[in-house]
């Protein structure tokens, strides 16, 4: 297994953000969190990225323990969202240059160009991350989550407001890594068609929890639905259950 | 192996940030040479009104050049790391293998380069215009340099680690702490002038003796072996609490969630 989560719980303060979540992600699966804003996704990918300490239950990572020993297992993950930013006044190809050191990758210059020739970012390596579009920006983010090719790819909304051309150029390129490296990913999202095209299983999760679990198409007959879209309505307008 | 290359990366991230911004590499030596020309007028008029300045011309420059590399080591330390807020960069720096203590280092190594670049200049240019060179100091002045520059780091440590914890609301604690120590750090006096009930808390800090040793090797006294010694101790002890801070704040801030959410 990539990941085994067991009583996954975080708490802050009076607020309940992921309530003893148990899930495992198959090595290279492509696995979906689906759930509406305040479901505990960003939270849960937090946790499993080290960035965010739970209150109580386990994680196993690339068979390691991250509440224990994820420095051991940090170097073969990473991570794309665009609720964080790369430095601003660095060029792409200096912002490359520096997580290439941070995540110790060798043969970095022609790791580098690979990246630049494979999401077509020759154009943009001179330029300052601060003045590319969001679209641009997101093919950075998500070259420096491919940098150290990594094993297990965690990825918050990686096409929100990008235009659907750009929106289906990543969705290719994360096709194309994960057939090419055997990579896991894990990624949370509320664009329906990008999870039914990417995802080979869905994490229905709601208030914390993981409701449903299924592939795409599994779901959509299991609810009656023609699609994930029409599933997800259904979960997120569900009354929530009496909590024990 | 692995250690050393993430502090280059992060040295590497912060040198490009320099190498790209003229106005930012110039900002940091301008305030330190508007100092220095400043106290040099200051020196040139109490030189013939003040009998005490008189024994030692170099008093007040060498002063003002000294309490530049406190200030400034502890800018070099709080700015690079408001950068990372700034930037909302911290979370892509943690998914990282990067260890605290790693970045720890890094900001130090930053700190260091900033403050050479700051004060440097200031120290040059002071020869062609008073004729005086801190330089003639000579061994005592590698000590005091260095004394200072670690009292910056605790202090930018401390900062640093403040900041991460109750956001950028607080960024101008990096102004308002290092400006707290200044009328107790004996930097144009002695610390005898202080009140008798200040003196023991002045004595408190690395900087004041440093700046004590500092008149005592420029009155011609001789390099103060009492006063180094409790500067080192105390030092020592200050760098520790300030990394330990900020390594305490680290581990609240995940247990928060603020890593995730840091930034304007």
């Amino acid at each position: 297994m990539a990941i085994q989560v067991h009583e996954l719980t975080k708490r802050f303060d009076d607020a309940l953000a992921v309530d003893a979540m148990d899930f495992s992600v198959e090595q290279g699966s492509a696995t979906a969190l689906l759930g509406p804003n305040g479901a505990g996704k960003t939270t849960t990918l937090a946790m499993l990225l080290g960035l965010m300490s739970p209150t109580s239950g386990s994680i196993q990572v690339l068979g390691t323990d991250m509440l224990r020993h994820r420095y051991r297992v940090l170097g073969r993950m990473n991570y794309a969202s665009p609720y964080i930013d790369l430095p601003q006044r660095l060029t792409v190809r200096e912002n490359l240059n520096v997580y290439g050191h941070l995540y110790g990758v060798r043969a970095l210059p022609k790791r580098i160009r690979q990246l630049a020739r494979e999401l077509d970012l020759e154009p943009l390596m001179k330029r300052a991350y601060r003045e590319l579009s969001a679209g641009q920006r997101t093919r950075v983010a998500l070259a420096k989550a491919l940098i150290n090719e990594p094993e297990l790819l965690l990825l918050d909304e990686p096409t929100a407001s990008l235009d659907p051309d750009t929106g289906d150029r990543i969705r290719t390129w994360l096709e194309a890594y994960r057939s090419r490296s055997g990579a896991t990913i894990l990624l949370a999202s509320h664009n329906m068609p990008e999870v039914e095209r990417l995802c080979d299983r869905v994490l229905m999760m709601r208030s914390g929890r993981i409701v449903d679990d299924g592939t795409p198409q599994g779901l959509a007959s299991r609810y009656g639905r023609q699609n994930l879209e029409e599933v997800f309505l259904d979960v997120a307008r569900r009354e929530p259950a009496a909590r024990g | 192996m692995g250690s050393l290359n993430r502090i280059y990366g992060m040295l590497l991230r912060h040198i490009y940030l320099l190498r790209g911004s003229w106005p930012r590499i110039l900002e940091l030596a301008y305030w330190p040479v508007m100092q220095m020309i400043l106290w040099g007028f200051i020196t040139q008029f109490f030189v013939g009104h003040s009998e005490w300045v008189a024994q030692a011309a170099g008093l007040l420059l060498a002063a003002v050049l000294l309490w530049d590399v406190l200030f400034r080591s502890q800018l070099g330390v709080t700015l690079p790391f408001y950068e990372e807020l700034f930037s909302r960069n911290l979370g892509h720096l943690f998914v990282s293998p990067l260890r605290p203590w790693e970045l720890i280092v890094s900001l130090l190594g930053i700190s260091t380069l900033r403050t050479l670049i700051g004060v440097v200049p200031a120290a040059l240019l002071a020869i062609p215009l008073y004729h005086y060179s801190i330089f003639d100091m000579g061994l005592p002045l590698l000590v005091f340099f260095t004394q200072l520059l670690v009292t910056g780091w605790a202090l930018g440590l401390m900062v640093s680690g403040l900041v991460l914890r109750f956001g950028l609301g607080a960024q101008s604690l990096a102004w308002v702490a290092v400006f707290a120590l200044a009328p107790i750090s004996g930097i144009y006096y002695p610390i005898s002038v202080l009140p008798g009930w200040l003196q023991p808390i002045a004595l408190g800090l690395p900087s004041a003796h440093v700046f004590e040793g500092m008149r005592s090797v420029l009155l011609g006294q001789g390099f103060d072996t009492g006063h180094f010694l409790f500067a080192l101790v105390l030092n020592i002890l200050y760098l520790c609490l300030g990394a330990a801070l900020f390594i305490r704040v680290f581990h609240v801030a995940r247990k928060r969630g603020l890593l995730l959410h840091s930034g304007e």
